[in-house]
């Protein structure tokens, strides 16, 4: 491990940053450019600067990879940093949307509102942040309340988890039309994505980021621990209440288009932390970079390996996703603390 | 200048300190000592106003710490916290976290910080660190930047939790060395140790607590001659003239011999 963080701390600023903006643009061209329809770059072009809108290309462009591509990327940066939020809250490394519960709080609340209420889609966002934020509550209170160990709060969050999907498989089942507009809720994908069902989560990210962004001192703070953090005058309380609330808006906004995805929110905070540590302004602004490249990536090897086929993303996520936190794991214990 | 009065704190609503007075003299180093869970770091916490006063007071400059915001409390006292956490961050832009209870609209440090920050870790002798990750550092070098973060809030008392502890015994002497600078500066300087040897030879002041009352406040020779060492400890604790002065050394088993049953005035228990 330290091999490759000596690697890399070595290389200078600019090359993180500039590698790290390139390989996300290059993510966002290859996803808009490659598909199972092959398409030249001159009519993807056109289709994007509105110079052509009607022929097959072009629809394909504007009504399929774009809104994808966006979904991708919007995702990924959002559950990238809601990971790095509640891991810096919880004070825990191994803590993550997907692991405590917030994303399944978040798909609970949206599948019963598909199965009660149809009509309501338009406020899925707004739902999904509600359930996000029962999780988040949920698993964040216990853990206050009980004075629980790091482990613990895990623990609880999978159990958290596992009661919330009983809840979606529940609905599910019971109505199995609930989540029809959402395909893939369950393990998480993009299929059928529309720029109208992604406009009011792409709000609810994008204020939610410029808070977080604003609060990045505090979270810096949080990060010595609550006595330090005290004793420098910051009001941890309501710091940790508002930086839980974004968590949760970001990652309910996301599932509600996306559904159940795991592992980003866990994985791309870390691999930031460890390549680059530095402060949480430097996380988050590369947890976005790297999420929206990560799950991108992911959602063009969804499409293409098996083209014509399709593969949820969520299951590319967690191929790549599942052995990365058990090599997490593995660090943890011989490493440090 | 911080002082406590008839103080009572603790968690979950049961004290963990009772009714404790006593104030924190500005150029003086006083150490708390006491067997663990006597209420010392529970005594640092309340004067802070970490935890809540249950009754009694605790008065900044006469001003009772309930009505202070906390950046008021900190920009008046600094804590180096016994728990430290492992930031990944750099370890300069942590030092200049310490000037966060200063910090204005629009947030963020300005030269002066940084002149600060410098010098902060210029006088811990972690400078040479700065650019480091704090996470890449060892425990010793890692107690520097907190000292250095908790310095650089330029505060009239600091607190420090066993700033010793787990420190190669080099750090441990630059880190008293630091303390008593810093009571030279004519900060009111607050420790609380284990190391009851390396109290005796460097405070000015020595506080003793048991089951969280405080048993005694004076100066260390007055503290040891009283007994009330071996009282609580349950240990000898012998002076011996060394050609460097005055050391202690301390033996398993209660004095039979204490000189007086006297410490300021509080007739031993």
């Amino acid at each position: 491990m330290s091999s490759l963080r000596i690697f890399f701390t070595r290389r200078s600023d600019r090359f993180f940053w500039g590698g790290l903006c390139i390989l996300t643009l290059m993510a966002a061209v290859l996803s808009l450019g490659i598909g199972s329809v092959k398409l030249k770059p001159g009519e993807v072009l056109a289709a994007l600067t509105g110079r052509d809108t009607a022929s097959t290309a072009a629809r394909i462009v504007l009504y399929s990879r774009l809104p994808r591509t966006c979904a991708a990327m919007l995702a990924g940066a959002a559950l990238a940093v809601s990971g790095a939020i509640i891991q810096t809250v919880l004070d825990n490394p191994l803590a993550s949307p997907s692991v405590i519960g917030v994303n399944s709080g978040a798909g609970l609340a949206v599948a019963l509102v598909c199965a009660a209420a149809p009509s309501a889609q338009q406020y899925t966002p707004l739902v999904a942040f509600g359930g996000a934020l029962a999780g988040v509550f949920l698993v964040a209170g216990l853990s206050r309340r009980t004075g629980a160990s790091r482990m613990t709060v895990i623990l609880a969050g999978v159990a958290i988890s596992a009661l919330f999907g009983a809840g979606i498989d529940t609905a599910v089942t019971l109505v199995p039309d609930a989540l029809g507009g959402v395909t893939d809720f369950r393990i998480g994908g993009f299929t059928g994505v529309t720029m109208a069902r992604l406009a009011p989560a792409a709000g609810l990210i994008a204020v939610s980021m410029g808070v977080t962004l604003s609060l990045s001192q505090q979270m810096d703070i949080l990060a010595l621990g609550s006595d330090t953090a005290r004793s420098l005058g910051l009001s941890v309380g309501p710091v940790r209440f508002v930086l839980l609330v974004l968590a949760a808006a970001l990652a309910g906004a996301a599932v509600s288009f996306c559904g159940l995805m795991g592992f980003v929110g866990l994985i791309v905070p870390h691999t930031m932390r460890r390549l680059r540590g530095d402060g949480s302004l430097s996380l988050i602004v590369s947890s976005v970079l790297g999420g929206a490249f990560f799950v991108a990536v992911c959602d063009l090897l969804a499409r293409v390996l098996f083209s014509p086929f399709e593969l949820p993303v969520g299951i590319i996520l967690a191929f790549a996703g599942a052995p990365f936190f058990l090599w997490l794991l593995f660090q943890q214990r011989g490493g440090r603390k | 200048m911080i002082q406590l009065s008839r103080l009572c704190a603790g968690y979950f609503g049961r004290p963990a300190i009772r009714e404790v007075t006593m104030e924190f003299l500005p150029g003086k180093v006083t150490v708390l000592l006491g067997p663990n869970g006597s209420g010392k770091s529970t005594l640092l916490k309340a004067a802070l106003g970490l935890l809540p006063v249950m009754s009694g007071e605790v008065l900044y400059d006469g001003a009772d710490i309930r009505q202070m915001k906390p950046r008021q409390i900190a920009r008046k006292a600094a804590l180096l916290a016994q728990s430290r956490n492992i930031p990944s961050i750099q370890s300069l832009r942590m030092v200049l976290h310490g000037r966060f209870p200063y910090l204005t609209y629009p947030k963020r440090y300005g030269g002066k910080d940084y002149a600060i920050a410098h010098s902060a870790m210029e006088a811990t002798g972690s400078r040479q660190h700065e650019n480091t990750n704090v996470s890449q550092l060892s425990g010793g070098q890692r107690q520097g930047v907190y000292l250095a973060m908790a310095l650089a809030q330029d505060t009239q008392t600091v607190f420090m939790d066993e700033p010793t502890t787990y420190l190669d015994i080099r750090r441990q002497f630059q880190t008293m060395e630091i303390a008593r600078s810093l009571a030279g500066e004519g900060k009111a300087v607050v420790l609380v140790l284990h190391d009851i040897c390396l109290a005796l030879r460097e405070a000015d002041r020595i506080a003793v607590f048991q089951e969280g009352r405080l048993l005694c406040l004076d100066q260390p020779e007055a503290v040891r001659k009283s007994g009330i060492l071996e009282e609580v400890f349950q240990v000898g604790v012998y002076p011996v003239q060394t050609p460097h002065g005055t050391q202690y050394y301390c033996v398993p088993g209660q004095n039979q011999f204490p000189e007086s049953g006297f410490c300021n005035g509080l007739r031993k228990t």
